[in-house]
């Protein structure tokens, strides 16, 4: 194997973990402040994709007015799944009540996508267009779609972390995140905390959506279930909670699932991604970024 | 030619609703032919195939074509034919429950099931109740296992062969490389015959890369490698979603190879939305061709255009052959339709061995006694978004 097919398989690699980041980082957002697995996330993407594709085909939208209306469309679908199938468990006693819940809601929106759009593959034009550009003297060729969507999640990262920084909404956040008690306790609205937190990690998974259909053109109502999975497994690689955590997860993971493909066998690689995951948890039961808060008695 | 379930759970439900419902479903038709057994004066056949689903493509096909068909014979005359289409979204457990429904309604023959997967849950079921079976397009070996069950496409093992044999003979190319699904019945039954007559062959399999029902949107890596290969030619034993996938991430590669395919790429231009010009030249190995100048297809798909507003593939080709083949072998076997299902399976089982009909699929296509047809495959081109014969 040579260098030129390395870089090449390394950097579908970064694309592909750059799509799985994303995703992740919205898993990571809702865990670390509502302390929920939102399962329903992956599928969050998938109608978030359905709105672009019919904003731009039925109606002929300019792609990035359609993104627009995906994103927000997506943040009103978050809000209203938290209010309608969260809230009102959100003291229901067993964190499982949630987690069951979520599920619900994953199986509610694919069903719902079956009932709209079909069972019926479509496929989905990138919005971003199939131009290529030849790096290193023409023998790497990448394409516009991977850079776009590297770029998007290293700028959405960063983005979400100078938020959390600097912004009164994100230090209510990381209040939240760590005494939800005592948040309320000094003033902090903590349902509206959480309702933008869902509102954000939702509008996330719109961008998402379209990163991940762009490369990958291909949409069914399923499109969001096997991304969903593998960006949790990102999150908790990175350490669930932490946002450069799910971004470095998300990366590593993308990486790992093509280098395995390239080197190892192309039938083995989710095994061996899921493999170096129990040996990471093994090591590091808290993920590579994660941090160990020890619960006061 | 359908995915298996993949959930244990999801066939540990469905082997015990099939029992349970097939319970039910033989007691009622034991009561229904106590009451009535006269006077009718049609067919009975039935349809079981995907309407809705990621296969909906062929079960509509093959709806659409095997209506067609009826129309043509009842008008016709000599014979009679009701016929009712199930769906089962491409899925074993439901074309069991389809099949049921089928039985309530007294059906006497079974033309079905599309997919290979459900196909073999199904002939399960209708070897038990000695009901006359014939598929249009279920491809897996396992899908006419018994005696009372034939098929109009190739099988699986065929498919392979007459691939290889075909590169091989029209020297297509002398390096290919497959890309495959290795969690596939259909796909890997397909590569392991093509890569063993590939040995007989005047070409050389330089790259066979799988990949699985989980992981199948990335084909980034075994695109790379087919391409350092070196190989002049992509054998794709897929189905065409995956395959629409992998046209698509070639092209952004810059990689331009030839595409060679079974009949599980047919369909890839209905695709919504679908790109056809990076479907330009794919060849696949069909034993039908919609531009074929003969009679008997023009007039084929000049009435399946008028009547569905769009251009027949192979399914309803198979469909439609199917159709005939049933009508062909009732009237060779002397058949009535006040028979019960047991007795026309029985005659009809024999009569197919000995008919021979020219069809759309094929010229004096036969059946051997184990429900394979003999005919030659075609191969087709892709050309300006249309199949056109090689």
């Amino acid at each position: 194997m040579g260098t030129m097919s390395f870089l090449s398989y390394l950097i579908n690699g970064i694309s592909l973990g750059s799509v799985y980041a994303i995703i992740a980082l919205g898993y990571t957002m809702v865990y670390g402040i509502a302390k929920m697995l939102n399962f329903a996330h992956g599928d969050v993407i998938m109608i978030g994709s359905y709105v672009v594709l019919t904003a731009m085909t039925s109606y002929g939208m300019n792609p990035l007015l359609a993104v627009g209306i995906a994103v927000i469309f997506c943040t009103l679908l978050g809000i209203l799944i938290e209010k309608l199938a969260y809230k009102p468990l959100r003291n229901a006693g067993s964190p499982l009540a949630v987690l069951i819940t979520a599920i619900g809601v994953s199986y509610l929106l694919q069903n719902i996508a079956l009932l709209i759009f079909g069972a019926n593959m479509k496929s989905f034009q990138s919005v971003i267009g199939t131009k290529q550009i030849p790096l290193l003297g023409g023998d790497l060729l990448v394409s516009m779609t991977t850079i776009v969507t590297i770029l998007s999640c290293v700028i959405i990262m960063l983005v979400l972390t100078a938020f959390i920084k600097r912004t009164k909404a994100g230090q209510a956040m990381l209040a939240v995140s760590e005494d939800q008690g005592a948040a309320r306790l000094m003033g902090i609205n903590v349902n509206g905390t959480i309702s933008l937190t869902f509102a954000i990690g939702s509008g996330l998974a719109a961008i998402a959506g379209v990163l991940l259909c762009s490369a990958y053109p291909s949409l069914t109502p399923y499109t969001g279930a096997m991304p969903g999975i593998k960006a949790f497994v990102a999150a908790v690689f990175g350490g669930i909670g932490s946002i450069p955590g799910a971004f470095i997860g998300g990366i590593l993971l993308g990486v790992i699932e093509i280098l395995s493909k390239a080197y190892i066998s192309t039938q083995l690689s989710d095994a061996i991604v899921f493999a170096v995951l129990i040996v990471v948890l093994l090591v590091k039961p808290t993920g590579i970024l994660g941090k160990n808060i020890q619960e006061k008695v | 030619m359908k995915k298996f379930t993949k959930r244990a759970l999801g066939i540990v439900l469905a082997v015990s609703m099939a029992l349970t419902m097939s319970a039910c479903g033989s007691k009622e038709t034991a009561q229904d032919s106590g009451e009535n057994g006269s006077a009718q004066t049609a067919f009975k056949v039935g349809g079981i195939g995907p309407l809705t689903g990621g296969t909906a493509v062929y079960g509509q096909a093959v709806k659409n074509a095997a209506e067609l068909a009826v129309e043509e014979i009842n008008a016709a005359g000599e014979v009679q034919i009701e016929f009712n289409y199930q769906d089962d979204e491409g899925d074993a457990e439901k074309a069991v429950n389809a099949y049921n429904t089928l039985k309530d309604w007294d059906m006497q023959m079974l033309l079905g099931t599309v997919t290979s997967a459900p196909c073999t849950a199904v002939v399960e079921k209708t070897f038990e109740d000695n009901m006359f079976q014939l598929t249009p397009s279920g491809s897996a070996v396992e899908s006419i296992q018994h005696p009372n069950a034939f098929r109009v496409c190739f099988s699986d093992p065929n498919q392979g062969i007459a691939s290889a044999q075909y590169i091989g003979e029209n020297k297509v190319a002398s390096k290919v490389a497959v890309i495959y699904d290795s969690s596939d019945v259909y796909s890997s039954g397909i590569y392991q015959k093509f890569a063993e007559e590939a040995a007989n062959q005047d070409f050389e399999i330089v790259e066979a890369q799988a990949f699985t029902a989980d992981n199948k949107t990335d084909f980034t890596v075994q695109l790379q490698k087919a391409k350092a290969s070196g190989a002049e030619l992509v054998f794709l034993p897929i189905y065409y979603q995956e395959a629409a996938l992998i046209l698509t991430q070639a092209d952004q590669m810059g990689y331009k190879p030839m595409f060679f395919g079974c009949d599980g790429l047919d369909g890839i231009l209905s695709v919504d939305k679908f790109d056809k010009n990076l479907a330009e030249d794919v060849m696949l190995l069909t034993p039908f061709a919609a531009d074929a100048q003969d009679e008997l297809t023009q007039n084929f798909v000049k009435n399946y255009q008028e009547k569905y507003g769009e251009i027949p593939n192979q399914f309803a080709a198979d469909a439609y052959d199917g159709i005939y083949a049933i009508v062909e072998a009732i009237k060779k076997s002397g058949v009535t339709p006040d028979m019960d299902a047991s007795a026309i399976c029985d005659g009809m089982t024999k009569a197919m061995t000995e008919i021979s009909i020219n069809g759309l699929t094929g010229e004096n296509m036969t059946w051997t006694e184990d429900g394979e047809p003999n005919k030659a495959p075609k191969a087709v081109v892709i050309k300006d978004g249309a199949y056109v014969l090689r």
